[in-house]
């Protein structure tokens, strides 16, 4: 099939940006939307101007690095998956797709389609720990016997693969399911109730200070989280919240 | 010089203990005053960088991607190995020892492997108290699962993600030394050379991959830990990113490349569907439980197949050649991976491929759906459940089983595998040889060390299932913290190392000539024209099986790639920007000089032995007749390259094996 992409193209983050035509031709359908970029990018290159700057890495859906905003939706049209996990075969043949990066202020471009994502970082690094030191001699790890039901709920938050598409998808460019996936992970486990005020008084601090924006319940993240992190993540960061201020 | 693996006297049993009995300390007041830089924030450096920061030392971490998170280690699925015995069916330090240097096909140093499966189960404690969900059954204790090659259930995982959610351990553990300062994060920065100073490691050259800055960081002992290469092969299951141009770069000031030529060719990956292809996709191991492997027998129905005019359910029972139950009765479709991998060769190469590109075998569920369905029809008591029925019923249990698989699938191919078979194929997924180390995880520089994928030391010439995740946390969290500090103890009153000396700035200068070379050469060719046709020369005649002949060409054809190279490549842009293209030259420019010597280091290998298969090596007659054939007399021994100007003229240093603990037997799965 032949498209057209309009893409947004910055040269660094001081540069003002611009979304910028481009045709690419003979794209299969069974490519995947990093590879038709690849082909964008080859034909770019030999023609000696600059390739589109993008994330990616994994190409699986895991590591959470690529973040493309496309045809107005985070990780573009299709559910439960990343940018590099999209399809052509979502398009027809004379479509035009538009191209843009994650936008939040939080995010800052650094170049074309790449952001800025280390506020999620200084996020992490605020709280998103349990306070253990490597010894060699820790309990036995079956000494805790956990719930099944709790150890699986755990693990469905911890799923976040930090992404970033919940801030870009919001209106207000809120960070909240991001948060409080990672405050349920260990408020579900016994070992992370030991710290869980703190934790989660810390991580929302760093959030606002950040400049995310607040929640108004939209759940417009949810419907775009390519892990399918639930709602119910922000609901428990809220109590944890409350809790923590009695 | 001669190589010292300075595996400590004793029986193997005590060797760990006694060594750190023996070590020098660095007492805590002076750990504040020691640097130690790590590169590479996966498994192994990320979990080596927070314990190394949490006793004490300042820990200067490097990454190219923007968070330690996303290091390639979040990819892995199945699980990891420790020897708990929670199952308490007979498993042991030692029979995970034992297992694991058999499944390198012996040619793995015995003391490292036994250490390691000595901490194994400390690492489960660790990352449990860390907050890491591994699936637990309905008491709340862990559960486990089994994998390829070995009789016991000692896998720990975490739903299909425990790669991710280990890698998340080690991120919080990391996290929690940023914020005291204690790690130094540089995220998206590249290491393009390490320095020595009076012979030791001292520090790195490294990009700002935003603004293009060229800056040199000094330490007291620097720590690689940058995974593995498989990307030479241009196509593999690793990310885009990773390469070989720390461990590279190192080799070039002096550390021993070991091994190079083993490389484990994982046999259930999503085929290639065409030219474009920019990687390639595993399905995780597990799928063998329950997939039967199959090509069609006639030669007029695998066309008829490629063709369109027939489906691959048309096919009855006797149109289908299940080459592995056919070849390996006794372990059948769970032979280990390399078994599996040259098996689909050698159906595609005789032409039974199934796909458009020949190179595609089914694996098929057809089975297991009827078996688990009639077993779920009797548990429901339905009597007399027709087909459909047994089906469905079959498909429940496969979908709460392998679902997030089989929606992968479908996802990239655009087929149902639950009404046609998937169709899979070989794929390069990880790389058993690496940078030498001894004991002490040290390379051949002093004060240099390489630690988890990185490295050679613990998988020989075959990985088992589960066991990457192992070996990377037990050198980060339990073996390197250790080591290190007998090194460093006597780096107690040295001070601060200065970044202005001659060494770094020659090392600088050198860096900082080839990015302008590339950015000013203005030749007619991309990057990945040249990382194509590496890649395809690495596959034909590096790949699956090797033989003399096509060795000995790679080597000149590789060396003819890497000539036009260094005339031919364009890289748009400029060298103080964020500019991908030259991140992608410098690292293909390593692959190039790697090839070559991987090339080299497989011709000298005459025998078979795990993921390496000679072809003039194998079994000609008896029943195994055709298998691969290792050669202990001659080949007990781990190749160790010394770099001299060029890939091809590389120096082979051997150590030699000893197995005193182990009886060195040849593996049949027949
Ligand atoms: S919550 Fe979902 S959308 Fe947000 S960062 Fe995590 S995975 Fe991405
Ligand atoms: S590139 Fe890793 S999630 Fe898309």
């Amino acid at each position: 099939m032949n498209l057209t992409l309009k893409i947004w193209r910055q040269k660094d983050s001081s540069s003002k940006g611009q979304m910028v035509d481009y045709k690419v031709t003979d794209i299969s359908e069974h490519m995947s939307f990093l590879e038709m970029m690849d082909v964008l990018n080859e034909q770019l290159v030999n023609t000696g101007e600059e390739p589109v700057a993008f994330d990616h890495d994994c190409r699986e859906g895991i590591c959470g690095m690529c973040s493309m905003y496309i045809n107005g939706e985070a990780h573009g049209p299709d559910r439960g998956i990343t940018t590099c996990q999209l399809h052509m075969r979502m398009f027809k043949d004379g479509d035009t797709i538009t191209i843009e990066p994650f936008r939040a202020a939080a995010f800052p471009v650094i170049k074309d389609l790449v952001v800025d994502r280390t506020s999620f970082e200084r996020i992490q690094q605020a709280g998103g720990f349990i306070s253990v030191n490597t010894s060699g001699n820790t309990q036995d790890a079956n000494s805790i016997p956990i719930s099944k039901i709790a150890a699986d709920e755990a693990m469905d938050a911890a799923t976040c693969i930090g992404c970033g598409a919940c801030v870009a998808t919001c209106k207000n460019s809120s960070a909240m399911l991001f948060v409080g996936a990672k405050v349920s992970q260990y408020a579900l486990l016994p070992q992370g109730r030991v710290e869980a005020t703190e934790r989660v008084q810390n991580m929302v601090a760093q959030m606002d200070l950040e400049g995310f924006g607040n929640c108004t319940n939209t759940g417009a993240c949810e419907v775009e989280c390519p892990k399918g992190i639930s709602l119910d993540n922000i609901a428990r960061m809220n109590r944890e919240l409350m809790k923590a201020s009695v | 010089m001669a190589l010292d693996s300075r595996v400590p006297k004793g029986p193997i049993k005590d060797k760990w203990t006694d060594y750190k009995n023996k070590i020098n300390l660095v007492n805590p007041a002076n750990k504040r005053h020691i640097d130690v830089i790590v590169v590479g924030t996966g498994l192994a450096g990320g979990s080596a960088a927070a314990t190394l920061a949490e006793l004490g030392y300042n820990v200067k971490a490097f990454a190219y991607q923007d968070s330690p998170r996303r290091a390639h280690s979040i990819a892995a699925q199945g699980g990891i190995n420790a020897a708990k015995n929670y199952q308490g069916d007979g498993d042991s330090t030692y029979r995970l020892f034992y297992d694991t240097v058999k499944g390198g096909d012996y040619r793995s140093r015995e003391a490292n492997v036994y250490r390691l499966a000595e901490v194994s189960a400390n690492i489960i404690d660790q990352c449990v108290a860390q907050g890491v969900p591994f699936a637990r059954d309905y008491g709340g204790l862990l559960d486990n699962r089994s994998f390829g090659g070995v009789l016991v259930s000692r896998t720990f995982y975490a739903k299909g993600q425990t790669g991710q959610q280990l890698l998340l351990g080690a991120y919080s553990a990391m996290n929690r030394q940023i914020a005291r300062g204690k790690i130094e994060m540089f995220n998206r920065h590249e290491m393009l050379d390490v320095v020595k100073v009076d012979g030791k490691a001292r520090g790195i050259i490294a990009r700002n991959l935003i603004t293009g800055e060229i800056e040199r960081h000094s330490a007291h002992a620097v720590v690689v830990a940058t995974g593995g290469y498989g990307n030479v092969y241009f196509l593999s299951t690793n990310a885009m990113g990773s390469n070989v141009t720390a461990a590279w770069k190192i080799h070039k000031k002096g550390a021993y490349f070991a091994n190079p030529c083993y490389t484990q060719i994982h046999p259930t990956c999503i085929p290639r569907s065409g030219d474009y292809q920019s990687k390639l996709t595993l399905m995780s191991e597990s799928l063998r439980n329950d997939g039967r492997i199959w090509v069609p027998k006639n030669m007029e129905d695998v066309m008829a197949i490629r063709e369109g005019r027939k489906k691959p359910t048309d096919l009855s029972e006797d149109e289908r050649d299940y080459y592995l139950e056919r070849r390996y009765p006794a372990f059948g479709n769970l032979v280990p991976r390399d078994v599996a991998s040259r098996a689909a060769k050698e159906r595609c190469d005789a032409g039974y491929g199934v796909n458009a590109t020949g190179e595609a075998v089914y694996l098929d569920f057809a089975a297991a759906f009827d078996r688990y369905g009639t077993e779920q029809a009797k548990i429901h008591n339905i009597t007399n459940p027709s087909k459909e029925k047994i089906k469905e019923l079959g498909q429940e249990i496969v979908k709460a089983k392998y679902g997030n698989l089989f929606q992968m699938y479908e996802k990239i191919i655009d087929q149902n595998p639950y009404e046609t078979p998937m169709m899979i194929y070989p794929a390069v997924h990880y790389t058993m040889g690496g940078v030498w180390v001894d004991y002490n995880l040290m390379t051949t520089v002093p004060g240099l060390y390489c630690i988890g994928e990185a490295n050679f030391s613990d998988h020989g010439a075959n990985r088992l299932g589960a066991s990457a995740l192992m070996q990377g946390l037990a050198d980060g969290y339990f073996v390197l913290p250790y080591t290190i500090g007998d090194y460093l103890a006597d780096d107690i009153r040295t001070g601060p190392i200065s970044t202005d000396s001659k060494e770094f700035e020659e090392a600088e200068k050198e860096v900082k000539d080839k990015i302008e070379f590339f950015v000013n050469n203005k030749g007619t060719k991309s990057v990945d024209y040249f990382h194509k046709k590496l890649g395809k020369v690495m596959w034909d005649k590096c790949g699956m099986s090797r033989n003399a002949q096509g060795l000995k060409e790679a080597m000149v054809e590789i060396k003819a790639i890497r000539e036009e190279f260094w005339k031919e490549v364009s890289v748009p842009g400029s060298s103080n920007e964020m500019n991908p293209e030259l991140e992608k030259a410098g690292r293909v420019a390593d692959f190039l000089e790697l090839g070559e010597l991987f090339a080299k280091d497989a011709l000298v290998r005459e025998e078979s032995c795990g993921g390496h298969f000679r072809e003039e090596s194998a079994e000609l007659d008896g029943p195994q007749k055709g298998e691969a054939k290792r050669n202990d007399k001659d080949f007990a021994f781990v190749s160790a390259w010394e770099f001299k100007g060029e890939p091809g003229d590389a120096v082979l240093h051997k150590e030699e094996l000893e197995f005193k603990d182990i009886e060195l037997k040849q593996r049949s799965y027949k």
